[in-house]
């Protein structure tokens, strides 16, 4: 479980700028903050995804990293042509996409493949106890895995980085480009998420379809097709946060676990029901955990255990955590 | 007498009996392997009964009770290598202990409901192998801890594995007496008023605090008696032992076995350790794929675990007239309660 790349990316940053680091306190601090920010952009997209599906359904999707991880898989085939063992079998599909093709192309099929495991696994199950549902999403957490592990195989493998290496100098301040980059598109990627939600039919009915089934389904919405096309839109949102972070920890099919973790804290601390508080709880976790791993001896290994303080410390003094409203229960 | 011949009691008879010779012809038929892989099924069923108690009985989710185990792990571990103590005597407390920090454990978890408590214990079992490699002064870190393999006492003429197994199913057997007699007690009664409805609990003066606390602590004593089983098992701590995984065998164990069925833990031990090894055999590769299948397929056809899918069937072949068991004012009940209303 523990994966030593993905709890020391955030700490350390990109490696040009380890060195780049020792200048003296405010400066490196700045920077911490700065690469910390870019590490909880990959957990906000994933929170955000994590949050998309419990605002649908009332659940937590444990298999969430792990369809992230795949989608990055599908990333990596379209731009390397490496197709695993089916590639192989078949002896087909020699495509070599450019980074942001492929990119467009993973979100899209990451889509479908949402669809299609709320529409054959989670549908049967729809209003089952919270626990079924938490078996069948660690069911599909193994069956995911498993696949990833079966077609390419555990080894770690370069997935390339759209952005350049190098970094902006700012009044003695260096800012890597790659860190940039993803706060960027994560950032890209909640506008279109709340344009979509807030400007379209489509998005109002989602809502709806979450808030008030019953009427919704009076009015005409097929509430069914809306938690389809919920687990699509995350598993999308989960897709990016893959491809994000897959460059910075190399892709293998366990690469999205720790992540996971800290997406469930920042969809906590942002309240799990605020797609906006999952993206300020990612980013803010993020720079928590740069923090924590620089300044607290022996801090590396105490991310995780940082991860859960925050999740219960936040749980216990603001169940609804930023930016949810506290719910009143009727007895 | 009669009580004792109703169906429920005859099953439950015959079921006994076939299990207590299987008890004992296992270890004789099996081969050195076999047998070891049985005793690491006590260990898991220490554990799941424990989390029986939690989630089944009190209906508090819990993924992380590895954690518990590695308390049990770990003090066994500590004590013999350090201190030199014996093993049977590290086992009662490494189980308190657990109960201890259980208990520490179950407080901020009573604020923390269905999803919030399932995301909490998630991060709880994800915490311990980074903590237990942190603190490598103490644990011993990466390279983790070698203890001495136990051999047969009074000189008994059995294999090291054969006593294992025997050893380990004998503290099953403490475990599971003094658990299956408090869920049949008043504190057991509460458990399942809790679970069933929080506010009717209340509205009888039942201590929610109080009870599910308690279950956390008595689940977390059982895993620490797991916990010390397991590393006596294999002779070695080490903290990736620890992971997500052993948390998630424990909770998977428990609803493929039947949640809140007595002898539901002894089965889902049995397919916890025993599943993944015949899909590796029948997959060939990582077991993953089916494993997740059969989950999925287990709580789709089987939602009250193997438990609940073995007395369904026997109950149809007692019963002549068929049906299902009707309960009057009791919409949701599992078979199993719906038999100690009816019986």
């Amino acid at each position: 479980m523990s994966r030593c790349a993905a709890h020391t990316w955030a700490t350390e940053g990109a490696p040009e700028l380890i060195e780049l680091a020792a200048q003296g306190f405010l400066p490196s601090f700045l920077q911490q903050m700065i690469s910390g920010a870019a590490a909880g952009a990959v957990f906000a997209s994933l929170a955000l995804a994590l949050v998309l599906i419990y605002r649908a359904m009332d659940i937590a999707n444990f298999a969430q990293g792990e369809m992230a991880m795949f989608g990055t898989f599908i990333a990596y085939a379209l731009i390397t042509g490496d197709f695993g063992l089916i590639g192989t079998k078949l002896g087909f599909l020699q495509v070599h996409l450019p980074f942001w093709a492929a990119f467009a192309l993973a979100v899209i099929v990451s889509f479908a493949l949402g669809v299609l495991i709320e529409r054959v696994l989670i549908r049967p199950f729809e209003g089952a106890p919270l626990l079924t549902l938490v078996i069948v999403t660690l069911g599909l957490f193994s069956i995911v895995n498993g696949t990833a592990g079966l077609n390419w195989g555990y080894v770690f493998k370069t997935f390339y980085s759209p952005f350049p290496s190098d970094a902006f100098e700012v009044g003695g301040i260096f800012i890597g480009k790659q860190d940039v980059g993803i706060i960027v598109v994560t950032l890209v990627v909640l506008a279109i998420v709340f344009v979509f939600f807030r400007y379209t039919r489509l998005g109002l009915a989602m809502r709806a379809a979450a808030l008030y089934p019953e009427a919704s389904r009076l009015l005409g919405v097929r509430t069914s097709w809306m938690l389809a096309l919920g687990w699509g839109l995350a598993a999308a949102v989960g897709a990016v946060s893959g491809m994000m972070v897959a460059p910075i920890v190399f892709l293998d099919p366990n690469m999205m676990q720790s992540v996971l973790l800290f997406a469930f804290a920042a969809a906590v601390l942002g309240g799990i029901e605020s797609p906006l508080g999952a993206v300020v709880g990612g980013i803010a976790i993020g720079i928590l955990l740069a923090l924590v791993g620089t300044y607290v001896p022996g801090g590396q290994n105490l991310r995780v255990p940082f991860g859960l303080l925050v999740m219960v410390g936040v749980l216990l003094v603001r169940p609804a955590g930023l930016f949810g409203h506290i719910e009143a229960r009727r007895v | 007498m009669s009580r004792l011949l109703a169906p429920r009691n005859r099953f439950n008879l015959i079921a006994g009996f076939v299990g207590l010779v299987a008890f004992f012809v296992i270890p004789n038929v099996t081969d050195t392997f076999q047998t070891f892989e049985w005793a690491q099924v006590a260990a898991y069923a220490a554990a799941i009964i424990g989390l029986n108690v939690l989630t089944g009985y009190s209906g508090q989710i819990s993924l992380g009770n590895g954690a518990f185990m590695a308390v049990g792990s770990y003090t066994t571990a500590l004590m013999t290598t350090r201190l030199g103590v014996p093993y049977p005597v590290t086992i009662p407390i490494g189980a308190l202990l657990a109960f201890v920090i259980g208990i520490l454990v179950g407080i901020p978890a009573l604020r923390l409901r269905g999803i919030y408590l399932a995301l909490a214990t998630f991060a709880l079992a994800l915490t311990v192998t980074p903590v237990l490699n942190n603190f490598d002064k103490f644990t011993g870190g990466h390279v983790g801890i070698s203890l001495k393999p136990i051999h047969p006492a009074f000189g008994l003429p059995l294999s090291n594995e054969q006593w294992l197994y025997f050893f380990d199913w004998s503290l099953v057997l403490i475990v599971f007496v003094p658990a299956w007699l408090l869920i049949r007690s008043r504190t057991g009664r509460a458990w399942m008023a809790i679970r069933d409805s929080e506010t009717a609990a209340v509205a009888n003066g039942i201590s929610l605090a109080y009870y599910k606390t308690l279950a956390f602590g008595v689940s977390a004593a059982c895993a620490g008696v797991a916990g010390s089983l397991l590393v006596i098992n294999i002779q070695y701590a080490q903290p990736d032992a620890f992971s997500l995984n052993l948390s998630l065998q424990l909770l998977i164990g428990v609803v493929i076995g039947g949640l809140a069925y007595v002898w539901g833990p002894i089965l889902g031990a049995s397919l916890a350790v025993w599943l993944p090894f015949f899909a590796e055999r029948a997959l060939g590769a990582k077991p993953d794929i089916g494993f997740g299948l059969f989950l999925i397929a287990v709580v789709f056809f089987a939602p009250n675990g193997l438990a609940g899918l073995i007395q369904r069937v026997t109950l149809r072949l007692h019963r002549p007239e068929g049906g299902v068991v009707a309960i009057p004012g009791v919409m949701e009940a599992t078979p199993a309660e719906a038999d100690q209303i009816t019986t």
